[in-house]
């Protein structure tokens, strides 16, 4: 498809005139590159070693037989077949292609699980509102480029608003503070 | 005329005002979420399904149904003013749709699409109303063995005709099966991969998972996401199609309509195959294909109806023989299963309600969508003004919050959290995490199938084949299994044949 990109120039005039083949090749251009074939290793292995794990379990929870069939079986069944296909994706896959490269801006990614995380450890210890604040804050401001009063006004509205629905209006029993 | 009562009375449960509320609810919000790039459907019906918990299963599924075609077309609305899609199945559109608004007919492009969308979910209804109790009826007879069959047919469609690798789906639909077995298992009581944990021991909730791997997942996957630099909206000038673009787009309309409708109820099929389907249809068909991709009123219309109506078709293998047709329908599926209800062959029967309730909010829905179209585009296009920066963070608390409101239990929101990285991890490397939410959904019930089927066969493997229906749908199950492997190896035939060719053809085949 990346020859369509090169056989017809993209136009120097606004962009709007690009026929759907035009359109298309643009978009495949600006799509993220596809993560190469380590990623495939990687995701691969992972996915074998996870089936092994899964058989091994398995058989300890007893196989039986068909006609007499114990925990262990169905598990076992689905653990060889994920390390069977995990190692046929080893060579299918090999050269990559699937999937999209890990970039610059993955690291926001890290960082918002990071703070999710750190969400799910305070909400039981001190309610949800001051947690919610600051990973509100932490995403508009930092993982979102917005400036600084909007931030802070924006995530107030919304801690607010969450406190309104959810504890006053429905009355759930979300761990809060106030 | 008996076998309409059900049908009138499925107006009746349609009609109750809870109900039509709650419609109108899943409409206007699947318009918004196609509109806003981002999050689909299938992430916002993952994160509205602690909502569903406290009101009634028929109202439920109104709304989640509302949300799923409301989408569709609220897809539509960014592709013909922005010239970006919304939504995966609203991309053929961009290329007439933006074209048409260009030339200062947007309004003639939304209308059509509007009409296209309300003819295409109509259809799709009418054949659902006749088709599904047909095929109910069939399935009845089915046993564990056929039962078992069929959902890993289902399965194994769903993830072969997803798009990218099929081992790397097939491995996703795999975990997903082992999944399910954690916990209690049913037969013996034994626990299975619960380490000690308490919280485990009951199995994995279905819940926390879908808001994991299809909510949080995607809005991980969205902090990543470059964003076109954003366009002023082309303005809608005129506001509705005239005659003769109506008279030009009507058999556009009832061929996408149809073709949408079949490609629909296949498992792994689905809105956007058929709005590409049925685009590539109109074009070939065209006595002036040069007109498509410069503003062919066809060009809308006939992706607009397919994808409503294979939205609509999608949902007759769930209704009634209970296998979803794709991640969403699977999640659905799960919503009946919160409610108590088991989604089957019996479910037209035992639940009528249910089942005509549902249909028959798509008649309404449909006309809902139609008649808020115009009007509320200028203030859906206003929404969109809303930075994606402002919204992360909302959707992200609404799912961590609403995932402690199924069970209060913080263990739920761990479980988002670790599926929502998992979701964004799988997606990085390319697996698809459908098959594995669907292959999750029916885990239990095609385990429980599979030892039942055993327990009557007496452990003899060989009977599935002895009985006609099941043995049809393992061979099927085999050829769909084994095809691809052909496909490519006759293909390396064919290439390394080709290089064998004379050099003397080579001039003949630079065209």
């Amino acid at each position: 498809m990346n020859e369509t990109a090169h056989a017809i120039p993209v136009p120097a005039e606004p962009d709007e005139d690009l026929t759907p083949e035009q359109l298309a090749a643009q978009w495949e251009a600006e799509a993220p590159p596809s993560a190469g074939p380590v990623a495939n290793l990687a995701a691969s292995l992972v996915a074998t070693v996870l089936g092994i794990t899964g058989m091994v379990l398995s058989v300890r929870l007893g196989l039986g037989t068909p006609s007499q069939p114990q925990p262990g079986l169905w598990p076992f069944i689905m653990s060889l077949v994920i390390s069977v296909l995990g190692l046929a994706q080893l060579i299918i896959g090999r050269k990559g292609g699937e999937g999209e490269k890990f970039s610059s801006l993955s690291w926001l990614v890290l960082f918002g699980a990071g703070t999710l995380i750190g969400l799910v450890a305070l909400m039981p210890v001190i309610g949800f509102e001051i947690p919610s604040l600051l990973l509100s804050f932490i995403w508009m401001k930092f993982l979102g480029g917005e400036t600084w009063r909007s931030a802070v006004l924006y995530s107030v509205l919304v801690v607010a608003a969450f406190y309104g629905i959810f504890i006053l209006g429905l009355g759930t029993t979300i761990p809060h503070l106030f | 005329m008996d076998f309409l009562q059900p049908v009138l009375d499925g107006f009746g449960v349609v009609l109750a005002p809870t109900n039509l509320l709650y419609c109108l609810l899943g409409v206007v919000i699947g318009m918004l979420i196609g509109v806003l790039p981002g999050l689909g459907p299938a992430a916002t019906i993952a994160i509205l399904l602690p909502l569903t918990y406290g009101i009634d299963p028929v109202t439920a599924i109104i709304m989640l149904a509302g949300i799923f075609y409301g989408a569709q077309y609220g897809g539509t609305i960014t592709s013909v003013l922005l010239r970006l899609p919304g939504e995966a199945s609203s991309v053929v559109t961009v290329f007439d749709g933006y074209q048409l608004a260009k030339q200062g007919k947007a309004g003639t492009a939304l209308g059509i699409a509007a009409i296209g969308s309300f003819v295409g979910g109509t259809i799709g209804i009418i054949g659902l109303t006749f088709l599904a109790p047909i095929v109910a009826g069939f399935a009845l007879d089915f046993g564990p063995p056929e039962y078992a069959a069929l959902a890993l047919l289902g399965i194994l469609l769903v993830a072969t005709i997803s798009n990218g690798s099929k081992t790397k789906a097939l491995i996703a639909a795999a975990f997903g099966l082992l999944l399910a077995t954690v916990g209690r298992d049913v037969f013996t009581g034994a626990e299975r991969f619960t380490f000690g944990n308490l919280d485990l021991a009951d199995g994995i909730d279905f819940v926390p998972v879908a808001m994991g791997l299809f909510g949080l997942g995607e809005i991980l996957y969205n902090l990543e996401e470059r964003h076109r630099a954003a366009k002023a909206p082309a303005k809608v000038a005129n506001v509705w199609p005239s005659r003769a673009d109506l008279k030009q787009s009507s058999g556009a309309i009832g061929r996408g309509s149809v073709l949408g409708f079949f490609l629909g109820i296949l498992p792994g099929g689905g809105a956007t195959i058929s709005s590409l389907a049925a685009y590539a249809l109109e074009k070939k068909r065209s006595k002036n294909p040069e007109r498509f991709g410069k503003g062919a009123v066809e060009g809308v219309a006939a992706p607009e109806s397919a994808n409503n109506a294979a939205a609509t078709s999608s949902f007759i293998p769930l209704l009634t023989l209970g296998i979803p047709a794709n991640a969403t329908m699977a999640l659905m599926f799960g919503a009946l299963l919160i409610q108590g209800v088991t989604p089957g062959p019996q479910l037209v029967d035992q639940h009528p309600d249910l089942f005509w309730g549902v249909v028959n909010s798509m008649y309404i829905g449909n006309i809902l969508l139609l008649i808020m179209s115009i009007p509320l585009v200028g203030i859906f296009v206003k929404i969109l003004r809303v930075r994606a920066a402002i919204l992360a963070p909302v959707t992200a608390l609404i799912t961590m919050l609403g995932a402690y409101t199924i069970n209060n239990s913080m263990f739920d929101v761990v479980l988002v959290v670790a599926f929502g990285i998992i979701g964004y991890l799988m997606k990085k490397f390319g697996f698809e995490p459908g098959p594995l939410v669907l292959a999750f959904v029916l885990g239990s019930l095609l385990e429980a199938n599979l030892r039942r089927s055993l327990l009557v066969l007496n452990g003899d493997l060989g009977g599935f084949f002895g009985r006609p229906i099941s043995a049809t749908l393992l061979v099927i199950f085999v050829f769909v299994a084994v095809w691809p492997m052909v496909q490519s190896l006759l293909a390396k035939r064919k290439a390394s044949h080709a290089v064998v060719t004379p050099t003397s053809q080579k001039a003949k085949e630079t065209v």
